[in-house]
């Protein structure tokens, strides 16, 4: 039994690098980006006596006459190819609906996910009518933007082993601007469990399968009870996340890793604590700079 | 009630994970999570608090009137409640959504609360059958992450802590009716007594076990829990069970006394950090909403 209480106290931002003052390309709304007027208004500006000023707080970004302001507090926005986990929320004819942290719903199509027995085989009106028997509302998936539709709601797919039904693990939910884009966003981490940093901010923690499981086209979820030790490295790991993102540490496989390692000396739940939580970033943020220069 | 999504494998990890006493934030099944606590945060209260549990965020605002006494007890004040579940918490509070809980929290919180044992309701007399003070209470959910109640009551605690309520003179004139004056210096005022105000406790059963502060994912998980509330010295001064599961007697047994053991240690660190609080004086650094 333990309680914890205290006086809050105003979070200090944890940075060793400079300071985002010196940033020039990051603007809050109503900055002036630029006075000239031969650029073009892109998304999350506006023109304001002849200047272009910016709608959003966000990054900056041109491309050759084109400029745009990309938003940090921003839902989901998903482009082909991006790693999303998400949840089924609705099952439908042919289809389900996906919870993503996007604007609208992503579409996950009958058509483009791996069935049970072969890779080519015709959907028939039995595979629709068993649809819920493979993925059924609340659970949770991996999948890939196959496309963007025109109102911006994604299509996804999960025609790879690698995506599909996710079994026994943990769900962070964070926001998307902290996932650092990556060749690959599964990882096996050394510390004994396995990542996927979801594009849409979503991270799922599960214990690392011993060997890949197939033939079920990744339907079938295992739930047999996981070991304590394993168990111990997945919420410490959540909670490395939480500090991270609560300290807008950008997230990819060295950063957790990095942090993971810093918070070694301290129980698992007292990571989430503020002072805790301060120095363990402030370590991990020491071995970033040390390992990029 | 906000509710989660909790697919059957997740449920499965959290289901074994708190038989094995290690639930998924790393604590185990009798642990807080940790609670931050702000008092006189609302200017135009007369005691006001704000407490975070997690990611749960409730403040609680202490407004004294004066009123008419209960025909029943002449001699004592009373105390109403009232609780508002902002929209801000969670979209399904939007409209009339959040009115279902906030009734069933406001009718806890009257049974937890209003007697004479919990709160010193003899002090808040002023004369008696005519005039007594009433405490409205009003509470605002700002954040939704589970355990309600625990941090309700921890807030409610603490905003009681903070009241001050203005002194009264009472003044008989010549035709013999009594006329009630209010203190003109803003200091001159009146603490409660808070000494035996209770904490709530809900014990969630999940599995075989129960826990304490469950967050709205264990929740999900859990069919049935128990809300009781402890005193200082242990005393147990209401118990409600809700959820539409059932416990068996045992179980229910161990509950209570678990509940009874985590609620008495609440108190101690809470009147300490109040007491902590209330010593710094203006030094105190105020966060508010913003920090």
């Amino acid at each position: 039994m333990a309680a914890d209480m205290r006086l809050p106290t105003i979070q200090k931002p944890v940075s060793l690098t400079f300071s985002a003052f010196d940033r020039k390309d990051l603007v809050v709304p109503g900055d002036v980006i630029t006075s000239d007027t031969g650029f073009m208004r892109g998304h999350g500006t506006y023109v304001d006596e002849e200047k272009l000023t910016a709608s959003v707080a966000g990054e900056v970004q041109r491309v050759d006459k084109l400029i745009c302001v990309k938003p940090l507090k921003t839902r989901f926005n998903g482009e082909v190819g991006d790693v999303v986990v998400g949840r089924i929320t609705e099952v439908q004819q042919k289809r389900w609906k996906v919870e993503t942290n996007s604007r609208l719903d992503s579409v996950l199509l009958l058509s483009s996910v791996n069935l049970p027995g072969g890779e080519l085989r015709r959907r028939s009106a039995e595979d629709e009518l068993t649809m819920r028997e493979y993925l059924q509302e609340g659970d949770l998936i991996s999948a890939e933007v196959q496309s963007v539709f025109s109102d911006g709601a994604l299509s996804l797919h999960t025609r790879s082993l690698k995506y599909g039904k996710l079994g026994q693990g943990v769900l962070v939910q964070l926001s998307p601007s902290l996932i650092k884009r990556q060749k690959t966003h599964f990882h096996n981490l050394p510390c004994g469990a396995s990542m996927i940093l979801g594009n849409n901010g979503f991270v799922w923690l599960y214990p690392t399968p011993e060997q890949l499981e197939e033939e079920a086209g990744g339907f079938y979820t295992s739930l047999e009870p996981v070991s304590v030790s394993d168990r111990e490295v997945i919420s410490r790991l959540r909670n490395c996340l939480l500090a991270l993102a609560a300290h807008k540490v950008l997230l990819f496989d060295t950063s957790v890793l990095y942090c993971y390692e810093s918070s070694v000396h301290h129980q698992v739940k007292d990571i989430l604590k503020p002072e805790v939580m301060e120095e363990i970033v402030m370590l991990t943020q020491q071995k970033l700079l040390d390992q990029e220069g | 009630m906000a509710t989660v999504q909790v697919s059957e494998a997740e449920k499965v990890y959290i289901l074994h994970g708190i038989r094995d006493d290690l639930r998924v934030d790393g604590r185990g099944c009798e642990d807080y999570r940790h609670m931050e606590i702000e008092t006189d945060v609302v200017s135009n209260t007369d005691g006001s608090a704000k407490v975070t549990l997690g990611d749960t965020a409730v403040l609680v605002g202490v407004k004294a009137d004066i009123g008419k006494p209960r025909p029943m007890v002449p001699n004592e004040g009373y105390v109403e409640f009232f609780v508002d579940c902002s929209a801000n918490a969670t979209p399904e509070f939007e409209g009339r959504g959040g009115e279902e809980l906030g009734t069933e929290l406001s009718n806890t919180l009257y049974k937890v609360f209003n007697n004479k044992h919990s709160v010193d309701l003899k002090s808040l007399c002023i004369s008696a059958g005519e005039h007594c003070w009433v405490l409205y209470v009003d509470v605002l959910l700002l954040q939704c992450d589970g355990n309600l109640y625990d941090a309700i009551s921890v807030a409610i605690k603490a905003a009681l802590f903070n009241t001050k309520i203005p002194r009264v003179h009472i003044s008989a004139d010549e035709e013999g009716g009594k006329e009630i004056e209010l203190s003109d210096d803003p200091y001159d005022c009146v603490r409660l007594n808070v000494k035996n105000v209770p904490c709530i406790v809900t014990l969630c059963k999940v599995g075989h076990r129960h826990v304490v502060d469950a967050t709205l994912q264990e929740k999900a998980c859990s069919v049935a829990s128990l809300i009781i509330s402890v005193t200082r010295k242990g005393t147990i001064t209401c118990t409600r069970k809700v959820g539409g599961g059932s416990l068996d007697p045992e179980s229910i047994f161990e509950m209570t006394e678990a509940g009874k053991r985590v609620g008495k240690a609440l108190h101690a660190p809470l009147m300490k950090l109040l007491q902590q609080e209330e010593s710094l004086g203006k030094a105190r650094q105020k966060v508010g909403f913003l920090g």
